[in-house]
């Protein structure tokens, strides 16, 4: 049972100090995420959902608490071993995309086999990947386009497709649909629901309920505590209208 | 991530902005070059002065009048401080070991011939072993003899390319010129010498010493000084014989002008007591120039810090991005250092290039002699790549240092 557990945080505590005073930004969190699940992380601003983002995308640490990642604990680990965690198990997708503006939708979705540690990839079969990768995402004819001459959602199909390319334990997705029209949302959704679908897990932060409804379980912050665990079944029903909607 | 991954990456990150790469890469350039050209044009004085040692023979011994002491001379007027023809004569009856002894006192005339005529002619009154000690061989005629310097013969002997501007291909053995006012015989002319240090030998024209103090000395105050000569060259017949020479010499003339050794007013020096002197000037010329070299370095390593610290400014999401897809603090270091690295050997290669194109117009349009060193070149290149990660580990170790939270919210 205990190895279908991806994440397990346990009273996670983050502090910030400005100035003189201590921000909470969350107190006490703990949760356990299942492999293959899909989860949404809900709550106003200023909840610290982002900051729950940060460390389980293994950008920031704890300053109390355990987090355990795919059977590695890294509440405690260096800058570098952090950046090989992230290289290896976790694949974002952001709101803004954060494509590099000067590399091809190609370029975009090799980087991380740049920074991969094991084994070395030939060209030849780096430009296949990202090919595959680009294609599962719906996109088969942008591979040499720039994010300047793609679309929103486009460019947002490039970084999941950059998300997806080592292969990673976790896809974290931060407001994937923020900044895009409802019907790229809505593409963009249906592409999450057919990764999750594929078995892998994904968290996804997002303050729009419609949203969150293609997830199966939904987690609400608000202070920096849980305020809500919730699980639902996404209806396919739903999906749709969100997307007319 | 490996060697040509890093590569590739830097060699985008400054392919995107080439003119301020460029702007970037100028100080380095500029300090490269003036290594190279620095070194070649040091290089070439030391081979002209290797060269000199070849041509003129380390034997020779110059005996000229101190600077000071002329000014003191000048004052006391007695002739007791000159150097004097009968000062040569003594040394070659009283000293042994000398081998040849060669009087020069130079006048600078106008030479003709017909309806040509050249200005400003070195004019040397000498005697009889001036070639056979200054080592010119003869090219057609004879040299001035023991002869015409006892009968003050009104002969002269030209060098190889004044005979050529006055005569042509002609044969001018025979034919009269007009030095100054005083017609003369052209006896013979001098093989070509080539120019030695800084005397163009095939220029000169040489007529007897004693000719010299009776028709070109014209201030009465000279002529009172009688036969003052410049300088007086001794060949010493054995090169380890020198020093005692030396020391003869100098009792000898401390005798002659009623003076101690230490308070003569001439100094004896050898070959390379000159090239010594000659040296020190270059040494002093290298080490100005080695300055300008070290400092333009340093301001073109400058130039590169400032703007890797703007590139890493500018690009300080595109670092988030990187560190979010799984890029460590060396890698991110490791990238900026290697364009930095990119920029000054590249800096450093176009300096090569423009050093050694510079050390070439040197000589061409400077008419210095410059010699490129090989190693002057891997020098130059790795103070470039010193430069360049020395400068450049600053503004990397900042960009590996970012937060990538920070970074990817950055605008």
């Amino acid at each position: 049972m205990s190895q279908d557990i991806i994440i397990e945080i346990n009273q996670i505590t983050k502090i910030y100090k400005m100035g003189n005073v201590n921000v909470t930004a969350l107190d006490g969190i703990s949760l356990k995420v299942k492999l293959g699940e899909f989860l949404a992380i809900m709550g106003p601003s200023g909840s610290g959902k982002s900051t729950l983002m940060n460390i389980l995308g293994c950008l920031d640490r704890p300053t109390k608490g355990s987090y355990v990642l795919d059977g590695e604990d890294i509440s405690r680990m260096s800058r570098e071993q952090l950046a090989h965690i992230r290289s290896r198990k976790i694949g974002f997708i952001f709101q803004s995309y954060n494509l590099l503006a000067q590399a091809t939708a190609v370029q975009n979705v090799l980087l991380p086999i740049v920074y991969r540690r094991n084994g070395h990839i030939s060209n030849k079969e780096r430009l296949e990947l990202a090919h595959q990768a680009l294609a599962s995402v719906g996109l088969t004819d942008r591979d040499n386009h720039k994010p300047t001459e793609m679309s929103g959602g486009q460019q947002q199909r490039v970084a999941i497709a950059r998300a997806l390319i080592n292969s990673p334990a976790l896809i974290l997705a931060d407001e994937p649909t923020g900044n895009l029209d409802s019907h790229s949302g809505m593409e963009i959704m249906q592409i999450m629901q057919n990764l999750h679908a594929q078995g892998r897990t994904i968290v996804m932060i997002t303050h729009d309920a419609r949203n969150a409804a293609y997830a199966e379980r939904t987690f609400h912050l608000k202070d920096g505590r849980i305020e809500e665990d919730q699980f639902a079944l996404p209806t396919p029903e739903l999906s749709s209208k969100v997307g007319v909607s | 991530m490996n060697l040509s991954e890093l590569f590739r990456i830097a060699g985008e990150g400054i392919s995107r902005n080439k003119l301020r790469a460029l702007l970037t890469m100028l100080g380095v350039i500029i300090g490269v070059s003036a290594v190279i050209i620095m070194i070649a044009i040091s290089a070439g004085t030391e081979a002209t002065i290797a060269d000199n040692i070849q041509e003129l023979g380390t034997n020779l011994l110059f005996i000229t009048q101190s600077m000071g002491a002329q000014m003191v001379s000048r004052n006391t007027a007695t002739s007791s401080t000159f150097l004097t023809y009968d000062d040569a004569q003594a040394i070659n009856d009283a000293i042994s070991g000398v081998s040849g002894v060669v009087v020069e006192r130079d006048i600078t005339d106008v030479v003709k011939y017909g309806s040509s005529s050249m200005d400003g002619v070195s004019v040397i009154g000498t005697t009889s072993s001036y070639a056979q000690v200054r080592d010119i061989a003869q090219g057609s005629g004879r040299f001035i003899t023991q002869n015409d310097i006892t009968n003050t013969a009104k002969v002269v002997v030209l060098g190889y390319s004044t005979a050529q501007t006055l005569f042509g291909d002609a044969d001018p053995v025979g034919e009269k010129i007009y030095v100054g006012d005083i017609k003369l015989t052209v006896v013979g002319v001098m093989a070509k010498k080539g120019v030695v240090g800084n005397t163009d030998y095939d220029e000169r024209i040489y007529i007897p010493l004693t000719l010299v103090f009776e028709k070109f000395t014209f201030s009465p105050f000279a002529r009172v000084q009688g036969n003052q000569v410049g300088t007086i060259l001794v060949q010493v017949a054995d090169l380890k014989n020198m020093d005692n020479v030396i020391t003869q010499i100098q009792i000898l003339l401390a005798k002659r002008h009623d003076t101690t050794v230490e308070n003569l007013p001439f100094t004896v020096r050898t070959q390379e007591d000159i090239i010594a002197t000659q040296e020190s000037t270059t040494a002093a010329f290298r080490e100005l120039l080695a300055w300008v070299a070290a400092v333009s370095l340093v301001v073109g390593g400058i130039g590169i810090m400032n703007i890797m610290l703007v590139s890493v400014t500018e690009r300080t999401r595109e670092i988030g991005i990187r560190q979010a897809t799984g890029a460590t603090p060396g890698d991110i270091r490791g990238q900026f250092l290697t364009e930095a690295l990119l920029l000054s050997l590249t800096g450093g290669l176009i300096g090569v290039i423009s050093g050694v194109g510079g050390a070439w117009l040197f000589y061409k349009l400077g008419d210095m002699r410059t010699v490129v060193m090989p190693n002057s070149i891997l020098l130059a290149f790795i103070s470039a790549a010193i430069v360049g990660i020395f400068f450049g580990f600053y503004p990397a170790n900042k960009a590996a240092q970012l937060d990538p939270i920070v970074a990817l919210r950055h605008e």
